[in-house]
């Protein structure tokens, strides 16, 4: 089976989604992500029991975050899908894409650099 | 008989033996002296003293030292609420000797519900003594005619003292050394919350019996007639420490809306009659909250009319 | 340890709203235990604060600097080649920190970055709650090792008040009434009479009432010997 997702979207792997940190959300919003998501596996399937819950936490941390500052919570997301369901990676990646499409380019330019 | 402590009308209505009645009266949210005083006509003549409140359930009223003091013009006898929230030692001492120099002759003790309650949640709560300590001081400035800081007072307040009890907050078991530690702190009378679990209550009556504290103190019965179900409803859920059995609601409910007033004045009666026969029940004090008017008619069905005269 | 929480963005955002270069000094204190100060969240508050500006479209640039204490005029005293760079700092350490600065470098503005709340301990993972208010003369011992002074919302010293209701405090149900668990610390070892009587008037001259307080070591004073 063959599955494409958009290339708009650049994957960046970790062991498990534990290891996403609010600051890694945080920076590429900073640096002009115009969305950022994390994709980790089943809740209650983690392999170090809750990665993927904190990692959860963390992305709301961020959603209020960027409340707070004016900017599209929905611009930070979190899935949940097993490593067994490539083609709902695929649809996912899709689903965010166009979401992000829809809110349309981040409002987090700077002014200074070039 | 004993010698009287303070010499008011209450202490000589307790000490002489009868059966006590005390009411209740809020100041007004503001300076209307008319108002208060027409809540204090349905009373007079009716009850032995009435509390005027201090800032109840902290909402800012009238302060209880004026309105005590508008109730002796109105020729009843005012029972002087102070709590600790809003007073430092400073200012309740002061309040205390002005109290006496303007004619009160009795008060009660409290802590006071906690600020939050209120109408202005955010102020620094005092609570720099707090109700068992206020009743020890008032003692020791009418008792050794001293200051807290020993220093003589030049005409001590003679108050006769009274402090709460809430014997269905928790720890229940706990209620009655509580009571206990009022009283040896200096309490001469014990108001208790209003009353409506009455298997509690007589449960609680009897461990006051069993340790001999109603020897003690006098102690006066909580009765609060209820207007009608939404007030029962409403007192259990937002009135800290009531305990208010289903079956009384029940029983509010069990009668048209428009006679659900009668029922709750009706198994208040029924209260008076059980307290007047209460092994260590020295009188009722009775806060018909804002129903200041029906006190005459309760007063005369609950049989405690005329007042003694002492 | 001192536990504090992070004010809002918008009320940090606020204060610098016209400054371009600022620090963020955080603490290696109670701030970095409590998660509120230390590196991490030093690290949240600039990238938080650069992605605001930069939407606003008025770029900031942020340094950060993590003190090992910000409570020790030694540590202080480590960003005095620096401190003078900045349109303003702001301190993310209790509110001992930002004093201490501002009384070192008289020019520099600084900013509490947290709302410093209450001297206590983490009772799990992520929650914070009080145990001392600092009353100066500790009694707990009297009271089953639970200092009612902090921890009673009335600071009652003969409690509990009537309002205790199942455990739970008159003020709102998140909230113990820690005079209940003195009174069934008590009561389990049969220890009751330890509650009776009037436990005496409290001398708040040693608590903030008597004025602002200070300790003095004679023998670590130095130039004493
Ligand atoms: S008694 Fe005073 S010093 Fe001791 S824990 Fe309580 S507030 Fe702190
Ligand atoms: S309910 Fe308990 S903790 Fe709350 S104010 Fe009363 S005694 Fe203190």
């Amino acid at each position: 089976m063959r599955l494409s997702y958009p290339a708009d979207v650049k994957i960046i792997q970790v062991p498990c989604t534990g290891r996403v940190d609010i600051l890694h959300l945080l920076n590429a919003i900073e640096d002009g992500a115009d969305g950022v998501y994390v994709a980790g596996c089943l809740e209650g399937e983690c392999h170090y029991l809750a990665g993927n819950l904190k990692a959860r936490k963390k992305v709301e941390y961020v959603k209020r975050t960027l409340t707070e500052i004016g900017i599209e919570p929905e611009r930070v997301e979190m899935y949940n899908l097993s490593s067994a369901q490539g083609a709902r990676f695929a649809e996912i990646a899709n689903e965010m894409v166009e979401k992000i499409k829809g809110l349309g380019p981040t409002p987090v330019k700077s002014n200074t650099a070039a | 008989m004993s010698e009287l402590k303070s010499g008011s009308n209450l202490e000589k209505v307790l000490n002489a033996g009868h059966f006590a009645f005390t009411g209740e009266c809020g100041p007004p949210k503001g300076a209307n002296v008319t108002h208060l005083k027409e809540k204090l006509n349905h009373l007079k003549g009716k009850v032995d003293a009435v509390n005027m409140t201090d800032n109840q359930t902290a909402v800012v009223r009238m302060s209880s030292l004026a309105g005590s003091v508008l109730m002796i013009e109105e020729g009843l006898e005012p029972n002087f609420q102070m709590v600790c929230r809003d007073r430092n030692r400073l200012a309740m001492m002061s309040d205390i000797l002005g109290a006496y120099a303007l004619g009160i002759r009795n008060m009660l003790c409290l802590s006071g519900d906690h600020q939050t309650f209120g109408n202005h949640p955010d102020a620094k709560n005092v609570h720099d003594i707090d109700s068992m300590q206020l009743i020890s001081m008032v003692k020791k400035m009418r008792d050794e005619g001293k200051f807290l800081n020993d220093e003589d007072i030049d005409v001590p307040p003679k108050m006769f003292i009274g402090a709460a009890c809430n014997p269905f907050a928790d720890p229940y078991e706990y209620r009655v050394y509580r009571l206990a530690n009022k009283i040896e702190a200096g309490a001469d009378f014990i108001q208790t919350q209003c009353i409506f679990n009455m298997d509690k209550f007589r449960d609680f009556m009897k461990k006051v019996v069993d340790m001999g504290l109603h020897e003690k103190c006098y102690i006066l019965a909580g009765v609060t007639p209820m207007k009608n179900a939404g007030m029962a409803n409403f007192m259990s859920k937002f009135v800290p420490g009531m305990d208010i059995p289903d079956s009384l609601v029940k029983r509010l409910k069990s009668v048209d809306k428009k006679d659900q007033s009668e029922e709750g004045i009706k198994f208040a009666l029924e209260q008076v009659e059980e307290f007047k026969e209460m092994e260590g029940v020295a009188g009722v004090h009775m806060m018909a909250i804002e129903w200041e008017h029906m006190v005459p008619e309760i007063a005369e069905r609950a049989g405690v009319l005329p007042r003694p005269v002492v | 340890m001192i536990v504090a929480d992070r004010k809002s963005l918008k009320e940090i955002l606020a204060m610098v709203e016209d400054d371009k270069k600022i620090l963020i000094a955080g603490c290696k204190g109670c701030v970095t235990v409590c998660n509120t100060g230390g590196l991490k969240e030093v690290e949240i508050l600039a990238s938080s604060m650069k992605i605001a500006r930069k939407k606003q479209g008025n770029d900031i640039d942020i340094d950060i600097n993590v003190l090992e204490r910000q409570c020790d005029t030694e540590y202080v005293a480590g960003i005095k080649d620096t401190v003078e760079d900045y349109d303003s700092v702001i301190s993310l350490a209790c509110g001992v920190g930002p004093q201490f600065l501002s009384e070192m470098y008289k020019d520099q503005t600084f900013y509490p970055g947290v709302n410093t709340t209450f001297f206590g301990g983490a009772t799990e993972h992520g929650v914070w709650e009080e145990r001392c208010a600092g009353c100066g003369t500790c009694g707990i011992h009297n009271f089953g090792g639970l200092c009612p002074i902090a921890r009673c919302a009335k600071s009652l010293m003969n409690g509990p008040c009537g309002g205790s209701s199942n455990g739970v405090c008159e003020v709102n149900k998140d909230i113990e009434c820690i005079w209940d668990s003195i009174v069934r610390k008590k009561m389990d070892a049969g220890k009751i009479e330890d509650l009776m009587g009037v436990k005496g008037i409290k001398n708040w001259k040693t608590a903030r009432d008597g004025g602002p307080r200070k300790s003095i070591r004679e023998e670590l004073v130095q130039g004493n010997i």
